[in-house]
């Protein structure tokens, strides 16, 4: 069977690169005992796959792994009850498995389903205005940003990427919808774009959500059970 | 008093590889920071002068991480050098060098403690005091400044770390942590007023030197005299050796780092010294004797340590490890009980570092590596048979061609090959043989693969103090760099043979540091001063700084690095010692001159070299015969299957029969 698992990378763990988390994840589904399906030929890896990379220094409370069994485990042999706090426990400090649920067959792997994500921006050298004139980014028909990928410098126009920007309630941070189809705008690109005047790596970021569509509608990929959204705000605050 | 994470924090964000600084390590320990505020505990910074990804697999800052903090009277933290990113934006903000366990400041610790591995990193070791907010001459350090020490292999001549240190801990660190905790102890309760005093109590402890106590005087460019200041302070300090290592299964929680770093595997220390008696090598002359770790407790180790890491790698750590007695048990019980991890499909993967050259070694190799062939590395380390016997690296070249003619019909393909230039005797010849035998190994190679591939690497030797070749004066960057062009130029047209070479520079600048006295370390100063900092990068070392600051500060490359040692010159390291004695030494080398090789005492009568003798220790070895399957080191007859009895206890004195 298949396995789908959200997790958190909340932290000091923040640091660490999308590669290092993958790392992690090996040793901790060995130090959890959980059967790990394996790749053949000389060099076997565990079959699991990570989403969207997270940038490193960014914290997320969306991020999905996929695991795959080893085939003669049953659906009914694994608890997905207590199942995340036994990740949990074998993950580092910061790294917690929020919810779990088994992945049907033949839907598409995270990487080609997901089509946005919902991040949340702040900064101490931020104000509620400074957030609440970075919406005003949506009003612009073109947004220009020169960039850097592999030695080669373009500039793209990054407007269409962006699907929504917003204060948070509290006013102290933005809340932008970001697409992931194509060349992503990452959220340290938008923080350039968004406060000029500050230095975009004091821009802290925290991905909220990564959002599948479904007929035209938008849902996440696994949603928190209400107890679970409860303690991992509390968490952030 | 406490985190200056948020400090810390924002610098990350600009530096490259954060993860390097944050800790979280499973296995990392938060120790009771009360105890600190409450100024009781003793609160040891224990540093590694190279980058985190170096530093974090050391396991003897991990073994002593643990025994500290297991201690009531004290606790224990780490550090490693930040790179010059962060160096820089920590500089600019004003925040100091911190420990990765709880990001506190280094001066709210009592002791910096470098692990010291290489003699390159000095540089590095004088930029964290400095970061650390200490003076960085241990003369300018006040009561309430931190403690300097060193320890490790490097630290055995700390004599050009002299200024810097207050004081440098010779051997084994697992019993003298104690007792430099209590002592601190004692000194803080008693009110942390006057810092000599404490020096003086602490040169009193076995094992540690402290170079403020003693007097260096000059005859010229030569050593008068070492003398103690104070009637008190041992004119000779030794080493220190742990009886039993079954009685240390440290780490018992090994730290899985976050980040990659070099060796990113469980390791188990399986064994610790050496007595096959290669005459370049320090830390087999340094670390007698041979003291095993019991099999049962090595297969508890590693089963209990892959379950706690969730690694699926283990490293069997020593100087040599096939000659560990129960390799052949052990490693078919580790191979047991990895079937029963779950999930672990039969992926476990055995590392077996500093192999033997025979092809026993690479039966064993093929056996733990799951039917992965990555490469297989040998090190005949010279190039003929005659200087294998001056260096007592008695590796015959059936032994060399049987190892390898197994690895290549075992299905490897890609073999590396050691060697070391500029070893005492050497000739043309011996250099021109590593062609020679590469050539030959690719040749049997061929017989299997046409893929069959042979890597030379050739690194230039820097003779060590405490070995029987610290007289000998090393070769110059320019011999040396004519000595690996002879190789290149030689294998310019065999096919298959690849020659990859260590940057003579860099071994000129480790020999400045590796035979330096105390006048050293204004060098050291001054390469530090002008920007000189991880000296073992190539992206960062610059020989024009060390050969610069030599010159400024009036000092001879030729009297420091390229000079014969005579026998009777007083050493920089002459007052410290490993427990070899002197007339061994020089006998060993008149033997090494001689081209006479000396047999492993593990097996074989004791020779006395002075180390079970001096310190009422011996070795402790499983099994008394020598491992089947090659002659290295052993001088066994082959023919005869190695049933050589083994002496546990030494029997006989005979210097002068070594010596002749």
């Amino acid at each position: 069977m298949k396995l789908r698992v959200r997790a958190t990378k909340i932290g000091k763990v923040r640091f660490t690169s999308h590669r290092d988390a993958a790392r992690m994840w090996e040793r901790a589904l060995r130090r959890a005992g959980l059967p790990v399906a394996f790749t053949e030929g000389f060099t076997p890896r565990p079959k699991i796959s990570f989403g969207l990379a997270l940038p490193t220094g960014a914290e997320s409370i969306a991020e999905y792994v996929d695991i795959e069994l080893q085939h003669d485990v049953a659906a009914a042999d694994v608890d997905l009850e207590t199942l995340p706090a036994r990740l949990s426990d074998a993950l580092p400090t910061g790294f917690d498995v929020l919810v779990a649920g088994e992945r049907e067959p033949g839907i598409d792997s995270l990487q080609q389903a997901v089509t946005s994500c919902t991040w949340q921006l702040w900064s101490p050298l931020l104000s509620a205005e400074d957030h609440f004139d970075a919406c005003r980014l949506v009003e612009s028909a073109e947004l220009v940003l020169e960039r850097e990928r592999k030695g080669k410098r373009s500039a793209d126009d990054v407007r269409p990427m962006i699907l929504d920007l917003r204060p948070d309630p509290t006013g102290d941070r933005l809340i932008a919808n970001l697409v992931t189809i194509g060349r992503a705008l990452r959220p340290g690109e938008l923080a350039e774009l968004a406060y000029p005047n500050i230095d975009a790596r004091d821009v802290r970021a925290l991905r909220t959500h990564q959002w599948l569509d479904h007929d035209g509608m938008r849902r996440e990929v696994l949603p928190l059970p209400a107890d679970v959204d409860a303690r991992t705000l509390a968490v952030l605050a | 008093m406490s985190t200056l994470w948020a400090r810390i924090e924002p610098l990350l964000a600009r530096v490259q590889k954060p993860a390097r600084y944050i800790g979280c390590e499973d296995g990392a320990i938060t120790p009771r920071h009360d105890k600190i505020d409450g100024g009781d505990a003793v609160a040891w910074l224990l540093a590694y002068p190279d980058t985190y990804e170096v530093g974090l697999p050391n396991q003897g800052l991990q073994i002593l991480y643990e025994i500290l903090n297991e201690r009531d009277d004290a606790l224990a933290e780490r550090t490693y050098a930040p790179w010059s990113d962060l160096d820089r934006e920590m500089r600019a903000a004003k925040v100091p060098l911190f420990s990765v366990d709880t990001h506190r400041a280094a001066a709210e610790f009592d002791l910096l403690a470098f692990n010291l591995s290489s003699e390159l990193v000095f540089t590095n070791v004088l930029n964290m005091i400095d970061l650390a907010g200490a003076p960085v001459r241990a003369a300018d350090r006040a009561a309430d400044d931190l403690f300097v020490l060193v320890g490790g292999h490097a630290a055995f001549n700390p004599e050009p770390l002299a200024d810097f240190i207050d004081a440098a801990v010779l051997g084994e660190g697992e019993e003298v942590v104690s007792e430099i905790t209590k002592l601190f102890w004692d000194w803080k309760v008693a009110g942390r007023t006057d810092r000599q005093s404490f020096l003086r109590q602490l040169s009193k402890v076995p094992g540690v030197y402290v170079p403020a106590m003693y007097e260096v005087t000059y005859d010229g460019d030569r050593i008068a005299a070492v003398e103690p200041r104070y009637p008190d302070v041992p004119a000779t300090v030794d080493k220190r050796t742990i009886v039993d290592l079954a009685e240390w299964p440290y780490p018992k929680s090994p730290l899985v780092p976050l980040t990659e770093v070099v060796h990113d595997r469980l390791s188990v220390e399986v064994f610790r010294g050496c007595t096959r008696g290669c005459r370049f090598c320090q830390a087999g002359m340094i670390t007698r004797p041979v003291r095993e770790r019991p099999a049962e407790q090595v297969r508890t180790m590693i089963r209990e340590g892959l379950r706690s890491t969730g690694y699926d790698e283990v490293s069997l750590t020593s100087l040599s490890t096939a000659d560990f007695s129960d390799i052949e048990p052990v490693v078919r019980g580790i191979l047991e009980d990895a079937k029963e991890i779950p999930g672990s499909c039969n992926t476990m993967t055995i590392n077996l570092p500093s192999l033997r050259v025979d092809a026993f070694t690479v039966g064993l190799a093929g056996e733990v590596n799951n039917g992965r062939r990555s490469g297989l590395t040998f090190a005949p380390e010279g190039g003929s048979w005659r200087l294998r016997k001056v260096i007592n690296k008695l590796i015959t070249e059936e032994d060399l061609y049987g190892a390898v003619e197994s690895a290549f019909s075992q299905g490897w393909t890609r073999m590396k090959l050691y060697f070391l230039t500029g070893l005492p005797t050497e000739t043309d010849e011996d250099t021109l043989g590593i062609a020679e035998l590469a050539k030959n190994c690719v040749a049997i190679g061929k017989r299997h693969t046409n893929r069959a591939s042979v890597t030379v690497s050739l690194g230039g030797f820097v003779p060590k103090p405490h070995t029987p070749f610290q007289w000998f004066g090393q070769n110059t960057d320019e011999e040396l760099q004519r000595k690996i062009n002879l190789v290149r130029q030689a294998t310019r047209r065999m096919g298959g043979v690849n020659v990859k070479w260590h940057d003579p520079a860099a071994t000129t600048a480790e020999g400045i540091t590796s035979r330096g006295d105390r006048r050293i370390g204004r060098v050291i100063e001054r390469v530090w001063r002008e920007g000189g900092l991880f000296q073992e990068w190539g992206e960062h070392f610059n020989l024009d700084l060390w050969a610069s600051a030599m010159e400024t500060e009036g000092l001879s490359m030729d009297w420091y690095v390229f000079r014969h040692r005579e026998e009777n010159e007083i050493l920089p390291w002459s007052h410290l010692t490993a427990g070899l004695h002197k007339d061994f030494l020089w006998g060993d080398w008149l033997d090494a001159l001689a081209e006479s090789g000396v047999e492993d005492c593990r097996w074989t009568p004791c020779y006395d070299c002075g180390v079970c003798t001096g310190y009422g220790i011996e070795h402790v070895v499983a099994s008394p015969i020598a491992p089947a399957g090659g002659s290295q080191g052993t001088g066994q007859d082959l023919s005869r299957g190695g049933e050589v009895p083994v002496t546990l206890m030494p029997t006989r004195r005979q210097p002068a029969e070594v010596a002749s």
